[in-house]
């Protein structure tokens, strides 16, 4: 018993049904379908021309973007506003990790030291952790998984005495790679969580 | 047409139940194992030559049929794309017209969509896809930033609706609305938004410390699911459509892609369990999460769950992504369709749009998940890809 075999008889039996609504002599109906352009949007009524989004921020001239009823969050994000990011600072101390894993490494010890021994010094900075991922993943996967690289950055300095409040995470998941190549040695570059030391505004 | 087909299936295994075992068993196989390479209807298409052939084949292509000559053809398609459409489907063996019909206004591409559409529904009695519509992220360097597009579901008459030049994810239909949630990381953060597509209006739905992504509209339009990760780790998180009424509802180490089930009351994501990467459902107001059985499909990621409530679309990766689908009720194992990723149900549930690989690009493609044809999506300059089927 082939599925063709079932839709063929199938489906004869519900043409003829279909048939009994229309013959050769039926004339030719008309479907009138509005709009003079389809949309790319449209229901059929449409110009076609969607309206350009609003502004992302209220300076820019356009609408400024509504925050929810709800508050949308911003929460522990509004004291790391307005700080200078200062990428150099801490470029060397780069965490990498193995494939799939967000575990910190032994081998990163010494970079883990670093940061936490620069922030201790400087009590007023603070500090952005980007985590990274090479291209093999699916998309969203690999932007939870390098918001986790990020996040098992944050615990290893915060069990170093840094305080988990001055840190803050993002995770580009595989759209910022160090290497854009794509073989094994630009994926082990990328693999990676990135500290970028924040500064006081001056 | 497809729940005449599973009728009849319950019919033939009754009858055949009464004849054996043996019997029984063959069909068994024959069930599983064909289900997902069903022959394609075949059927000729006359008379049209310009972009209304163009639009035809690539319709009807993606909802189960083939082009055949008139000899080979079980349904005949007659007519004509000069300055307008016109057309007739004729049943060959019956010799009775199906369809006779002209159309009038909109755009020549619209016409053979509403024909295209004709024709589905006189076959099979379902609603068609023609005339719906999709929208995907586009990045110019295939990483990066990018922009939220939204297009006919063929890819034609795509409009770029952000001009943020930051990095995009994700976007998500309102059901029913011209209106998309989407990521951006225009405040330098991963924030989910909401943007209205009749007035380009803009509203902030999560931007907590940390990840806010992967929205996803319940069937209702009333709340969102969505990853983040204030509470420390990436999670599903339930709130209102407008962004009120938080709420956590998975606990692991690594969730990702919510989808919803079409009642509402189940939220499928990919998460990880025992070391081993798994999809599993928890009620949508939270609770036991459980396991879906995807042996043979490793390492699944975005579940999208099918509008008719029966299928989960997935992506699976060993060395390469390949887009699956597996039966909700775990009758059956889950079958591998095609290479791609990203799979998005059309409204009837029986096509998917994904996006595959293209050198180092990813290109849209639709695919027919019964019969596994596939036709890629109109040409767009870089990377499209994270395609989301209006419903």
């Amino acid at each position: 018993m082939k599925m063709n075999q079932i839709v063929f008889p199938l489906a004869l039996a519900l043409a003829a049904t279909l048939a009994t609504t229309g013959c050769k002599h039926t004339p030719v109906k008309v479907t009138q379908i509005p709009g003079s352009q389809a949309g790319p949007v449209g229901d059929g009524n449409g110009s076609g021309t969607l309206p350009p989004g609003s502004a992302i921020n209220g300076d820019g001239g356009g609408t400024g973007i509504n925050t929810a009823p709800g508050g949308g969050g911003t929460a522990g994000l509004d004291m790391f506003d307005g700080m200078i990011k200062d990428p150099a600072a801490l470029a060397a101390n780069t965490v990498h990790f193995a494939f799939d894993s967000a575990a910190i490494k032994k081998s990163e010890d010494a970079n883990i030291s670093a940061v936490a021994s620069a922030l201790s010094a400087n009590t007023n900075d603070k500090l952005l952790i980007e985590g990274n991922c090479d291209e093999r993943g699916t998309e969203e996967y690999n932007r939870a998984l390098g918001e986790r690289r990020a996040l098992a950055a944050r615990e290893a300095l915060a069990k170093r005495g840094v305080s988990p409040e001055r840190i803050r995470t993002i995770s580009y998941g595989k759209d910022k790679p160090a290497d854009p190549g794509h073989d094994d040695a630009a994926w082990s570059k990328n693999r990676r969580a990135d500290f970028v030391l924040l500064h006081p505004k001056p | 047409m497809k729940k005449n087909i599973f009728n009849f299936l319950i019919i033939c295994l009754v009858a055949v139940a009464f004849t054996g075992a043996r019997a029984q068993d063959e069909i068994k196989i024959e069930h599983t194992g064909n289900f997902f390479g069903q022959k394609p209807i075949p059927v000729s298409l006359s008379g049209f030559t310009g972009e209304g052939a163009e639009v035809l084949k690539f319709d009807l292509a993606v909802q189960g049929f083939s082009f055949v000559t008139p000899d080979a053809a079980q349904y005949l398609i007659s007519g004509s794309d000069a300055g307008a459409v016109t057309g007739s489907l004729t049943d060959k063996f019956t010799k009775r017209v199906l369809l006779s019909r002209s159309y009038n206004g909109a755009s020549l591409r619209r016409q053979a969509h509403a024909f295209a559409d004709d024709i589905v529904f006189a076959i099979t009695g379902k609603k068609g896809i023609g005339q719906t519509k999709i929208a995907y992220k586009s990045q110019p360097a295939g990483y990066g930033v990018g922009e939220i597009y939204v297009a006919d579901f063929d890819g034609a008459n795509a409009q770029r609706i952000t001009t943020d030049n930051a990095i995009v994810a994700k976007p998500a239909w309102a059901p029913g609305k011209l209106a998309l949630y989407y990521t951006s990381y225009a405040l330098d953060n991963p924030d989910i938004f909401y943007h209205s597509l009749t007035t380009g209006k803009r509203s902030k739905i999560a931007a907590y410390s940390g990840l806010n992504t992967s929205a996803a509209v319940s069937p209702n339009g009333s709340k969102i699911a969505m990853v983040l990760s204030k509470s420390g780790s990436a999670n599903i998180w339930v709130c209102n459509a407008d962004g009120t009424n938080l709420k956590q509802i998975s606990h692991g180490d690594e969730d990702s892609s919510p989808t919803w089930s079409p009642d509402g009351s189940w939220i499928c994501f990919a998460t990880k369990h025992s070391e081993r990467r798994r999809l599993a459902k928890v009620p949508a107001s939270g609770g036991t999460v459980q396991y879906l059985n995807t042996t043979g499909a490793p390492n699944p990621t975005e579940p999208d769950w099918s509008p008719d409530g029966k299928w989960i679309a997935f992506t699976s990766q060993m060395h390469d992504f390949n887009v699956c689908v597996v039966p909700v009720d775990g009758s059956m194992a889950p079958a591998v369709l095609v290479e791609g990723q990203n799979p998005s149900w059309s409204p009837n549930s029986r096509t998917l749009v994904f996006n595959r690989s293209m050198g180092y690009r990813q290109v849209l493609s639709v695919l027919d998940v019964f019969t596994k044809q596939y036709k890629d999506c109109a040409r767009a300059t870089g990377s499209s890809s994270q395609p989301a089927w209006a419903k």
